[in-house]
């Protein structure tokens, strides 16, 4: 399978199962149109005669042999062979865990997919002995995983700080005897930041995630505090402060876009103004009846939306400076090996999440969803059947993606957003797929401009 | 080759042999939260 697309003057051709990423001429573009396998050792005639009102009969023969020996190379339309991979997927250690340290909110976010922090049943915060549970718990489903990852998630993890300590401290004194190490990070609003908490946070978590939407008028607009005014001079300086003092340690600020921002190019820009140079603004996913909702009507705005957004970090890394914004960072050599791209998230397999009440979901986005419960951390219950179900999730079971282009780059979506939206995990939420589709064609060649391609491949040594 | 430049490695089917160790990021704990792009993650071996 291979995928082909025009942009910014590039013609790039993907061959998706090698992950081979081509720049191609005008002529070879429209060849692959009309010539795919199994290739004869010459260039079919009525391909010639077709593309010759437009092309030299020479080139277009020396071009059909280009593109052959690059397909014998195995880098232009290679077998799909990866479902051997797939059918062994098995169940796996749980390495990563999110704890959903406080069902509570100081802010009353509009979009907010946990309910205002509650996730529709009750303001509730974790206690240090569920907390030390699920560590337990982590650490003796873990096998021999080494790297453990805890997430303090919430509602708002800074409302219950002491607990997030104590867990910190509980889980360090593991770490030797287990033989493992945590990761810790953490997701926050900023509300409650101050002096002490951010230099704990600075020193413990790994990464810090720091929700803001952009734009002030826009921050504001959604995520409002109990008042109903908005939070974002209250954040600014706290996330400002916190970011100097970090040092190298990975941060972002987060933001979520609407249909009432889909200039969001401006917002990510606005992140850059006030400093910030780790940076992720992404699709609100919701009911589509809700007001603030994206739908496909807005497809193409948000698409030239994206190609707006890379033309203009082309245009800033001009001036000697950088930033990077999350959707856009790909590695076209030395990202995930093929089988985490086949696998996925990894939610309900490797990955689960803890509620205050020690329930058990796949993940963040399946709690409250009564039939994803998985057991409970205080009863010690665990669906081992719904876990090897879980294990089972990847792109070789979900019809859409088996056929999709980007199925190796995104590895098969969002299994909630696709429970939620798409009536079943396995089926593809087309909205979200249409705009990882996008943000993937940009992210390419964004990176080959900034390799210095040139779009002429003739040009290129 | 005069019409196409292949800009990467494209060894994509190598990783499948020696992969699966496990050891990187769960993708969902990175920055989102909400969403999966596999693809930008790192390798840690
Ligand atoms: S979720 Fe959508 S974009 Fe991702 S691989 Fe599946 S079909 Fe493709
Ligand atoms: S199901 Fe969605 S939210 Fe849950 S871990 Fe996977 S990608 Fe993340």
């Amino acid at each position: 399978m291979i995928h082909k697309y025009k942009l910014c003057g590039y013609n790039v051709v993907l061959d998706v199962n090698s992950g081979g990423v081509h720049i191609v001429d005008d002529l070879t573009y429209d060849l692959l149109t009309d010539v795919k396998p199994p290739f004869s050792e010459k260039c079919p005639e009525e391909v010639v005669e077709k593309l010759s009102k437009a092309y030299k009969t020479d080139d277009i023969i020396s071009c059909y042999e280009e593109v052959l020996e690059a397909y014998k190379e195995g880098v232009l339309f290679s077998e799909d062979d990866y479902e051997q991979y797939a059918n062994v997927a098995v169940a796996s250690p749980i390495k990563a865990m999110c704890l959903n340290i406080a069902h509570d909110c100081n802010l009353r976010c509009e979009y907010c997919f946990a309910s205002t922090g509650d996730f529709g049943e009750g303001r509730k915060l974790m206690t240090y002995e569920t907390g030390k549970k699920a560590i337990d718990f982590l650490l003796t489903h873990s096998a021999n995983r080494e790297n453990l990852e805890l997430d303090f998630f919430g509602g708002e993890p800074l409302m219950n700080f002491d607990v997030v300590k104590q867990i910190v401290e509980y889980a360090r004194s593991r770490e030797e005897e287990y033989g493992k190490k945590f990761r810790f990070t953490i997701t926050t609003n900023g509300m409650l930041l101050d002096d002490d908490k951010i230099d704990f946070i600075n020193k413990e978590m790994s990464n810090v995630v720091l929700s803001i939407d952009g734009r002030k008028e826009v921050n504001d607009r959604m995520r409002k505090r109990v008042d109903g005014n908005g939070c974002y001079d209250r954040i600014i300086p706290k996330y400002r402060k916190l970011v100097d003092k970090r040092g190298d340690k990975e941060y972002y600020v987060r933001g979520t876009y609407t249909k009432y921002n889909l200039d969001f190019s401006e917002d990510v820009f606005s992140l850059v103004d006030a400093g910030f140079d780790q940076i992720s603004v992404e699709p609100v996913v919701t009911d589509p009846c809700d007001p603030y909702a994206l739908t496909e009507k807005d497809l193409p705005v948000i698409f030239k939306e994206y190609e707006k957004l890379m033309k203009r970090i082309l245009d800033y890394e001009k001036t000697g400076k950088r930033f990077n914004f999350f959707h856009f960072m790909l590695d076209l050599d030395q990202g995930p090996c093929a089988i985490k791209r086949l696998r996925g998230c990894g939610c309900g397999n490797d990955y689960v999440a803890i509620t205050p009440d020690g329930d058990i979901y796949p993940c963040h986005q399946f709690v409250g969803e009564e039939a994803y419960k998985m057991g409970n951390i205080d009863e010690g219950t665990f669906n081992y059947e719904m876990k090897s179900d879980f294990a089972k999730m990847h792109i070789y079971t979900k019809p859409d993606c088996c056929d999709c282009w980007a199925k190796f780059y995104c590895s098969g979506g969002c299994n909630a957003n696709n429970y939620q939206y798409a009536g079943d995990t396995r089926k593809a939420h087309v909205m979200s797929c249409e705009i990882e589709k996008k943000r993937l064609e940009c992210a390419i060649v964004l990176k080959a401009i900034r390799m210095g391609e040139s779009a002429d491949p003739s040009e290129n040594e | 080759m005069k019409h196409i430049k292949t800009i990467n490695k494209a060894n994509l089917k190598a990783t499948a042999a020696k992969g699966g160790c496990g050891k990187c990021q769960a993708s969902c704990q990175s920055a989102c939260k909400t969403s999966c792009t596999v693809a930008n993650q790192k390798c840690e071996r």
